[in-house]
C-alpha cells in the first residue's frame, strides 16, 4: 500500500517535471543582439550568498534594480552554500539540459574545464569595456584570450595581526622579511601568546602557506607555465615545501592546529585572532567580516587593534611584489539569453561595484569603486592589491579541484609531520593523471 | 525481497478464497485460479519493482558504468580506462586507511555496543519505578539527527571545550587529550561517539526481543531454583539469539556505510590524512571535492560490493536459522 502510494507520488512528480521542463527550456532560447529586451525573459541566477545577511540582501537588490531598468527581464535567484553550489549543483546542472543562466564561477582551472566542455558563453566582444576597467584580474575568468565571465570581488591575502599584542611583545613594525617574521614569532612566544593561528582543519588555510612559499620560490613564468601544463617539474615547488617545513619547525602555531577549523566559533583560527588570543593569521580579505561576526560585542574594542601586512619577502627568484589572491565572479551558460551578458556587465558596472564595496563583504574590482571602501584596513588591502606586480590566483583554484585537492592534502601531511616536500609534488603530478 | 514475499502470500490467500467460492468446474477454475494468482502477483509487485529498478538498480548500473571511465564531470564520460580506477583505489594508502577505519568501527561497535546494550536491556527488563522513563532516556541519542550529534560532540571535545573543563575540574587534567586532533586517537573518539549514538537502538531491539521471551519459562526455571543470573544466561539470552543476530547484521552494514557523524565531527584535514575517514567519506572527498567522478563511482561500487558480500556471508552462515526459506526455498 505504502509502496504504491509512493509510486503514485513519484509518477506525479515525474509528470510535473515533464510538464515543467519545456517551460524551463523555452527561456533558454538564444536571443539576438537586436532583440535585446524585446521579449520577456527569465534569468535564473545561482550565487553563494546563502546565509541571511548583507550579502544576500545586496544581490536581491541588484536583481530588483535590474528589473526596474529592464522590465522585460525577470531574475530568479537561488542562493546555495558554496561547496554545495560548486561541487555538486553547478556540475550536475551543466551536465543536464537545464543549467542556470548566470552562476558563480571561481575562475582558474575550473573555468578552463567548463570551457573545454563547451558550457559557457563567450562574452569577449560584449565586455571589452568592463575588462578594461577591471584590469588584469579579469584574466582569471578568461581562457585562451577569450572572456567567459567577470569578477565582482577580488583581493590578495596577507597577515591579519593584533597591533596591541605586537607592541606588548616589543615588535615595532610589521615584518617585511621571513627572518623578521620568525623573530616576531619568538618575541610573541616570549610574551606568552599564540604567535599565529592557522585553520589547518579546513586544509586550505594551511595550504596557503605553501602557496606563498611557492610564490616566493618560483619565478612568475614558472607559475604561469605550471597553471597551463600542470607539470610541476621545477625544483622551486619542492623548495616551497622545504621552506614550509622550516617555518613549521619554529612552532609558530596554536596547539592542536591540525584540527582547528578556520571560521566557525571562537575556537577557530579567525576566532582566536578576533578574541585576542592569537596575534596573527594568514588569510584573505574576507577575514575582516569573519572576525567581526566571531568577535560579536568585543569587536568595537578589537577593531582598532586589527592591522594587515603582506606576506614577507624571501630571497629567491620570486617577485617580492607578487601576491597571492583570488576572487569571485559570474559566468553565463552557453544557451543563456543575451540579457544574461547585460546583467553580467551590470554587476561589474562602477555603480553596482561601488554599492557592493559599501556593503563591506568584499573588495570591488571595477576602477573607481574603491571609493566605496571605508575601513582603513580594507583600504590598505585594496591598495596592496592594486600595486601588486602580479596576482597569482589561489593555487588550488588555478590548478583545478583534482590537482588542488592533492596539493592541499600533501601540504596538510607536512603540517601533520607525516608528509615530505617531495611527496606534495609527486602527489600533484599523479593527481593530474588521475 | 520482503515485499515480494508478502504479496506472494496475499496472492495465495486471495486465490484460495476465490477457489472456495466456486467449487464446480474443477479443471477450468484451477486454471483461472492460477491465472488470477499471476495477475495479482504482477499487479501487486510491479509498482515496487518499478521503484526499485528506477531508484536502486538503474543508479547502480550507472555507477558501475561511470566507474570504468576517467571522468571529471565535464561533459559525458568518454575516456574508458577499464578497471584502472579500482586499482588506483587499492593503491591509495588513504583508501586502505578508510577501509581499516571501517573495520575498526564494525568490530568496535559489535564488541562494545553488544555487551553494553545487552546488560542495559536486561536491567531495563526488570520491573522498577521509572522504567518507562529510563527506556526513553537510553533511546534519545538514537533519535537525535546525526548532524546535531556531530556538532554537539565536536563542541564538547574541542580544545578547552566542556570535556576538558570537566576533566580538569575533577582533578584529572592529566587525561586531557587532543580528542579530535591527536591523529591515532581520533578513530577511538569517533567510535565512542558512534557507540553513544547507536547503543540505544540495540537496547530497544533487545527489549523488544526480551518481551517475546515467555514468562512461563523463566518462572519455571525460578521454581526449579535457578538464580537470576542462571535464568539470563541459560534461558533469556539464548532465546534472544535471533534479535542479537539481526542487530549484529544491521550494525555491521551501518558501520561499513557510516558517513554523517564522521563527516561532521572530523575535520577535513584528519579525513584526508587517513586518521578519521571511512569509505563513504573518502568517496565524497574524492568524488565531489577532488572532482574525480569516475573514481568516486569506483569507490562507491567497492563500498557496495564489500557491504553486499558481508551481508550475504552473514545471512548465509549466521542468520541461516532465523530467515530459513526466505532466501533459499519456496515460501509456501
Amino acid at each position: 500500500m505504502a509502496r504504491s502510494r509512493r509510486v503514485r507520488a513519484a509518477m506525479a512528480l515525474m509528470a510535473t517535471s515533464i510538464l515543467v521542463l519545456p517551460a524551463a527550456c523555452s527561456s533558454e532560447e538564444p536571443t539576438s543582439e537586436a532583440g535585446l529586451y524585446k521579449n520577456p525573459v527569465t534569468l535564473t541566477w545561482w550565487h553563494n550568498a546563502a546565509e541571511e545577511g548583507p550579502g544576500k540582501v545586496f544581490w536581491q537588490k541588484v536583481a530588483d534594480d535590474f528589473k526596474k531598468l529592464h522590465p522585460t527581464v525577470t531574475i530568479q535567484i537561488e542562493a546555495i552554500e558554496t561547496n554545495q553550489l560548486q561541487r555538486t549543483r553547478i556540475p550536475a546542472a551543466l551536465l543536464s539540459n537545464d543549467p542556470p543562466d548566470i552562476f558563480q564561477a571561481w575562475g582558474g582551472g575550473e573555468i578552463v574545464d567548463q570551457v573545454k566542455a563547451d558550457y559557457l558563453k563567450d562574452v569577449t566582444e560584449q565586455t571589452k569595456a568592463e575588462v578594461a576597467s577591471i584590469g588584469s584580474a579579469s584574466a582569471i575568468w578568461a581562457v585562451d584570450g577569450k572572456q567567459y565571465g567577470l569578477p565582482f570581488r577580488m583581493g590578495i591575502e596577507g597577515f591579519w595581526y593584533n597591533k596591541k599584542m605586537f607592541a606588548d611583545a616589543g615588535i615595532t613594525a610589521p615584518p617585511k622579511t621571513m627572518d623578521e617574521l620568525k623573530q616576531a614569532v619568538t618575541k610573541l612566544k616570549g610574551a606568552n601568546v599564540i604567535p599565529i593561528s592557522v585553520g589547518a582543519g579546513d586544509k586550505w588555510p594551511a595550504a596557503h602557506y605553501w602557496y606563498n612559499f611557492a610564490l616566493r620560490a618560483c619565478s612568475i613564468d614558472t607559475l604561469k607555465g605550471a597553471t597551463k601544463d600542470l607539470k610541476f617539474d621545477d625544483a622551486c615547488f619542492v623548495k616551497a615545501g622545504t621552506d614550509l617545513k622550516d617555518f613549521i619547525g619554529i612552532q609558530p602555531f596554536q596547539p592542536n592546529f591540525i584540527a582547528t577549523v578556520s571560521q566557525q566559533g571562537a575556537g577557530s583560527s579567525a576566532g582566536l585572532v578576533a578574541t585576542g588570543k592569537a596575534a596573527m593569521e594568514l588569510m584573505g580579505d574576507w577575514n575582516f567580516g569573519v572576525m567581526q561576526n566571531l568577535a560579536g560585542a568585543q569587536w568595537a574594542t578589537m577593531k582598532p587593534n586589527i592591522g594587515w601586512f603582506a606576506f614577507p619577502a624571501i630571497t629567491g627568484p620570486g617577485d617580492p611584489k607578487a601576491a597571492l589572491g583570488g576572487g569571485d565572479g559570474f559566468a553565463c551558460s552557453k544557451k543563456a539569453p543575451a540579457e544574461c551578458v547585460e546583467f553580467l556587465k551590470y554587476i561589474a558596472s562602477p555603480e553596482v561595484q561601488k554599492a557592493y564595496a559599501a556593503v563591506g563583504v568584499g573588495l570591488p574590482v571595477a576602477k573607481g569603486a574603491g571609493d566605496g571602501v571605508s575601513e582603513p584596513v580594507l583600504k590598505s588591502i585594496l591598495e596592496a592589491t592594486n600595486s601588486a606586480s602580479y596576482v597569482q590566483l589561489w593555487l588550488d583554484t588555478a590548478y583545478g579541484s583534482t590537482v588542488g585537492t592533492a596539493m592541499n592534502d600533501g601540504v596538510i601531511a607536512i603540517f601533520a609531520g607525516t608528509g615530505t616536500p617531495q611527496k606534495v609534488v609527486g602527489d600533484m603530478k599523479s593527481a593530474a593523471k588521475k | 525481497m520482503s515485499t515480494a514475499d508478502q504479496s506472494l502470500g496475499l496472492a495465495d490467500r486471495a486465490g484460495a478464497r476465490s477457489a472456495r467460492l466456486r467449487p464446480a468446474h474443477h479443471q477450468s477454475s484451477r486454471a483461472a485460479r492460477t491465472r488470477r494468482k499471476w495477475y495479482e502477483i504482477i499487479g501487486l509487485t510491479t509498482p515496487a519493482i518499478i521503484v526499485y529498478t528506477m531508484f536502486v538498480l538503474v543508479p547502480m548500473g550507472f555507477a558501475l558504468y561511470y566507474s570504468l571511465y576517467r571522468w571529471r564531470g565535464n561533459g559525458p564520460p568518454t575516456e574508458f580506462v577499464g578497471w584502472r580506477n579500482y586499482l588506483l583505489a587499492f593503491d591509495d594508502p588513504i583508501f586502505v586507511d578508510a577501509l581499516q577505519n571501517n573495520l575498526t568501527i564494525v568490530f568496535g561497535s559489535l564488541l562494545i555496543q553488544g555487551p553494553v546494550a545487552l546488560g542495559v536491556a536486561l536491567l531495563l527488563n526488570r520491573r522498577f519505578r521509572g522504567r518507562a522513563f529510563f527506556r526513553l532516556l537510553v533511546f534519545v541519542p538514537y533519535v537525535l539527527a546525526e548532524v546535531t550529534v556531530g556538532i554537539m560532540w565536536r563542541l564538547i571535545l574541542m580544545r578547552d571545550g566542556s570535556a576538558d573543563t570537566l576533566l580538569q575540574s575533577l582533578g584529572m587534567g592529566g587525561l586531557v587529550q587532543g580528542w579530535l586532533s591527536d591523529l591515532p586517537l581520533i578513530i577511538w573518539t569517533l567510535l565512542f561517539i558512534l557507540t553513544w549514538k547507536y547503543v540505544g537502538f540495540a537496547i530497544i531491539l533487545f527489549l523488544a526481543g526480551l518481551s517475546n521471551v515467555p514468562d512461563e519459562l523463566t518462572e519455571a526455571a525460578a521454581i526449579d531454583g535457578a538464580s537470576w543470573w542462571q535464568i539470563q544466561r541459560h534461558i533469556t539470552i539464548p532465546l534472544l539469539g535471533p534479535t542479537i543476530r539481526i542487530w549484529m547484521f544491521l550494525s555491521m552494514i551501518g558501520s561499513l556505510q557510516v558517513f554523517d557523524v564522521i563527516w561532521v565531527v572530523a575535520a577535513p584535514s584528519v579525513r584526508s590524512l587517513g586518521s578519521a575517514n571511512t569509505m563513504a567519506t573518502y568517496m565524497v572527498d574524492n568524488g565531489f571535492f577532488a572532482r574525480l567522478w569516475g573514481y568516486g563511482n569506483a569507490v562507491a561500487v567497492i563500498l557496495f560490493v564489500i557491504s553486499f558480500v558481508a551481508a550475504l556471508v552473514f545471512q548465509r552462515f549466521v542468520l541461516r536459522r532465523d530467515i530459513q526459506g526466505a532466501l533459499t526455498g519456496r515460501v509456501s
